[in-house]
């Protein structure tokens, strides 16, 4: 046995000497939203050139860029995917690391959908109301001052409503659908008061904290990274509303209505021109100096960012993944089969 | 008065005690009940576990598949007929699968019903096709009937989990999908098949092309790591606090560490592994060789505990023997008491493996939660283990994915019982009694 250890000790650091050396597959880090999407076309890739299929890790939007920015060399990822584009701090964390040459490609869009079961009736909920239902602390509405939030009910928040108490089951803070969420449905109801709008430019540590703090008094519970859980928890209790990706329900459709967002459903087609409230954009980020270095990095780019892939009809959008339109999908392949530099 | 005290005594305590004894019966059995109802409650709950994921998962084990004519035309595949591997793997296999279905429903002309036709198969069709062609180039030129894995919508249709009452815009799969799945029944050309895909092929974003294979591959060399290393290390610790560590402070902090060590989430030998294996050593990401290290140092402890108390097991009287006789130390551990602490050192050893199987967490720090496709070859290629491959299939939104992940489990549970059926036949088998 103590041979044996040994013997595996040795060849072991034998065979990872040459591993760090080389590294003959692309490997790819980032975002949960993007994961669906970055594997099916890693497995197309894969299946179709003669290159081995890339490795996809989900990491979240923020350690893959992590990861990414950590250096240059086949130790660290060659692409990395991320559900909101790359911050400034970010692209400084990479030069610092000598990562200064990174191609920024936007693949299409993801909507947020805010659903309910079949069984009990359709929402149709404004931005307004999902802020004055679900943060924290809200303007009363005698004086204006912030208040605890003291909503039970959804007629509690809009007379439109339904009698219903408010129960939504949605993503934990680790999730950066829970980030989107915020920034996206949160903040944009919170905007719509005047005074908190003003904030934004006088104040905006406190603007934050008041537009993306979710309640914690139970109306808002935490159901897990899991948006399939979310979503077969919502067929069981049909008084609870969910929050999860559009691929969720296109997949669900039998069982799960997303409400209208200030008079817009969640479709396909809402999503692609921007007219549903609830979307964001997602990217992903090669490292230019990877190119040539690591085998079929340009292919990968080149196989994203074809029409079969995410075109309109292509197998990206059978995913969920919701297409960028005509002109703009040839402006981003453009720029990335040129392997265009990342301008802020 | 005093003859009465002394008479009235005893009877009197005869009397308390045959009182109490109904009481002390009923609490007896009450006990007992209570114990028997404890053991029903986890039997249930158990049942209803095992219930629940084989009534989810035993239809993975089948994947429709419908029979088309292929004709592997000479022109579409090889124009040149050089019968060159390459030219052979490039062509669109796809297409011969499409025209296929196009001749058997003529009627679907325009744009869109041939799209909701091709959706019919699986997009894996046509590599099935491709690697009979490369296997076998004679097939080149003739037409074959050949059974091709449907799409997992068409497939969830025909295993009953997509309601053909509702209205089409909530169903996965059109009025015009059904009614060319009825006709295709009619013929008898749409069959489920024992799924033999999901036994050897690796990860797929296709739910009919997943297969769990990657993943016991990756779990195998994972495993091979951990008791390659956990093993002789845990032993021989065991071994020497035993027999002949001394009995001082140092080595009484050496045992309550250990004891700590056992007792340390899971998480935290990942972090340990993320830490040192990877960024200090720089040993490759996603690789079954960091994941089996940082599962043998998570096993350790348990074989250490379970060594020291089969060795401690082996009566003082046999090493005694062996000296008595002129055996060296060294001679009486190898050939007296190791011999017989040897099956409960393996029972501890198997059962601290088991663990590991089943273990995600520390994984995910080391780059072992990922998409990988291919199976591994190897213990530094990148891989996955069974647990994350099922964690990864739950997180799926396919429909089709909730069955593969029952399925997932009910693979990995099988392979726990094996390993512990085996530490308790080992158990039987060698164990002493003195």
């Amino acid at each position: 046995m103590l041979k044996k250890s040994l013997i595996l000790a040795a060849t072991a650091t034998v065979a990872l000497a040459t591993a760090a050396e080389a590294r003959d597959q692309i490997r790819i880090v980032g975002s949960s939203t993007v994961f669906p999407f970055s594997t099916t076309v890693a497995e197309q890739f894969g299946k179709t050139s003669s290159f081995k299929t890339p490795v996809v890790e989900s990491t979240g939007s923020g350690g893959g860029l992590k990861l990414f920015c950590e250096g240059v060399g086949p130790d660290h990822p060659d692409i990395t995917n991320a559900s909101r584009r790359i911050k400034q701090s970010e692209v400084d964390r990479c030069a610092k690391n000598g990562v200064n040459d990174v191609i920024e490609v936007k693949i299409g869009y993801d909507g947020i959908v805010m659903g309910n079961s079949k069984k009990a009736k359709g929402m149709t909920l404004s931005l307004r109301d999902v802020f004055l239902a679900l943060a924290k602390d809200v303007p009363s509405e005698t004086d204006g001052k912030l208040m605890p939030n003291p909503y039970k009910t959804w007629k509690d928040v809009n007379p439109a409503l339904p009698a219903a108490k408010i129960e939504v089951l949605g993503p934990p803070p680790t999730s950066g659908t829970r980030d989107a969420f915020a920034e996206l449905a949160l903040e944009g109801g919170c905007k719509s008061f005047d005074w908190i709008k003003a904030l934004k430019k006088s104040d905006k540590t406190m603007y934050k904290s008041v537009c993306h703090t979710i309640r914690e008094d139970g109306a808002y519970v935490e159901a897990g990274e899991n948006d399939n859980l979310i979503v077969q928890k919502l067929d069981a209790n049909p008084n609870a509303l969910g929050v999860f990706g559009f691929s969720f329900l296109d997949q669900n459709a039998d069982t799960i209505q997303g409400s209208k967002v200030d008079g817009v459903e969640p479709t396909f087609e809402a999503i692609s021109d921007g007219s549903y409230p609830v979307s964001r954009s997602l990217f992903f980020y090669v490292k230019k100096d990877h190119v040539g270095v690591i085998p079929g990095i340009q292919e990968f780019i080149a196989e994203f960012t074809s029409d079969k892939a995410w075109g309109e009809d292509g197998y990206l959008s059978d995913k969920g993944l919701i297409p960028m339109p005509d002109d703009e999908r040839s402006q981003w392949q453009t720029r990335a089969t040129g392997l265009q530099n990342l301008s802020m | 008065m005093t003859d009465l005290a002394s008479n009235s005594a005893p009877r009197q305590t005869t009397e308390r005690i045959a009182a109490s004894l109904p009481r002390r019966y009923a609490r007896d059995s009450r006990f007992r009940y209570y114990g028997l109802v404890a053991i029903g409650l986890a039997l249930a709950f158990l049942v209803l576990l095992f219930v629940s994921i084989v009534s989810k998962g035993y239809s993975a084990f089948f994947q429709t598949e419908i029979r088309l004519l292929i004709e592997f035309d000479e022109d579409r595949l090889d124009p040149n007929g050089t019968r060159d591997p390459s030219v052979l793997a490039g062509a669109d296999y796809g297409g011969l699968v499409k025209s296929s279905l196009r001749g058997l429903f003529p009627e679907a002309e325009s744009r869109r019903d041939r799209k909701s036709l091709n959706r019919l198969m699986s997009s894996g069709a046509g590599f099935v096709l491709r690697d009979m062609v490369t296997n076998d180039p004679s097939l080149i030129g003739t037409a074959q009937e050949v059974w091709l894995p449907a799409a997992a919508d068409i497939d969830m249709l025909i295993k009953g989990f997509i309601d053909r009452s509702k209205p089409a815009s909530e169903r996965r799969v059109n009025d015009k999908q059904i009614a060319w799945v009825d006709a295709l029944q009619e013929r008898d050309a749409i069959e489920r098949h024992f799924n033999t895909r999901f036994f050897s092929a690796g990860d797929s974003r296709e739910p009919e092309l997943a297969g769990i294979w990657g993943a016991v591959v990756g779990s195998f060399y994972t495993l091979l790591v951990t008791i390659l290393l956990a093993f002789p290390l845990g032993v021989m610790t065991a071994i020497y606090l035993e027999e002949f560590a001394p009995t001082n402070r140092w080595t009484d902090l050496i045992e309550v560490n250990i004891n700590n060590l056992a007792a340390v989430p899971s998480i935290v030998f990942g972090l340990l592994g993320l830490a040192v294996f990877l960024n200090f050593f720089g040993l490759p990401r996603s690789a079954p060789l960091v994941g089996g290290m940082v599962l043998a140092l998570m096993t350790l402890p348990t074989i250490i505990i379970a060594g020291r108390a089969a060795l401690k097991a082996v009566p003082p009287s046999i090493r005694e023997a062996a000296l008595g006789v002129g055996a060296s130390r060294l001679q009486v551990v190898t050939h007296h008491v190791l011999p017989l602490a040897m099956p409960g050192i393996l029972t501890g050893a198997i059962i601290g493996t088991a663990q590991a199987l089943g273990e995600s967490a520390p994984l995910l720090m080391i780059g072992m939660v990922a998409f990988i496709v291919d199976v591994p070859t190897g213990p530094i290629d990148p891989a996955t283990v069974l647990p994350v491959q099922i964690y990864l299939w739950a997180d799926s939104p396919e429909r089709a994915f909730v069955e593969r992940t029952s399925a997932g489990i009910m693979v990995l549970i099988a392979f726990l019982v094996a390993m512990n059926l085996i530490a308790v036949v080992l158990r039987k088998k060698f164990e002493r009694r003195w």
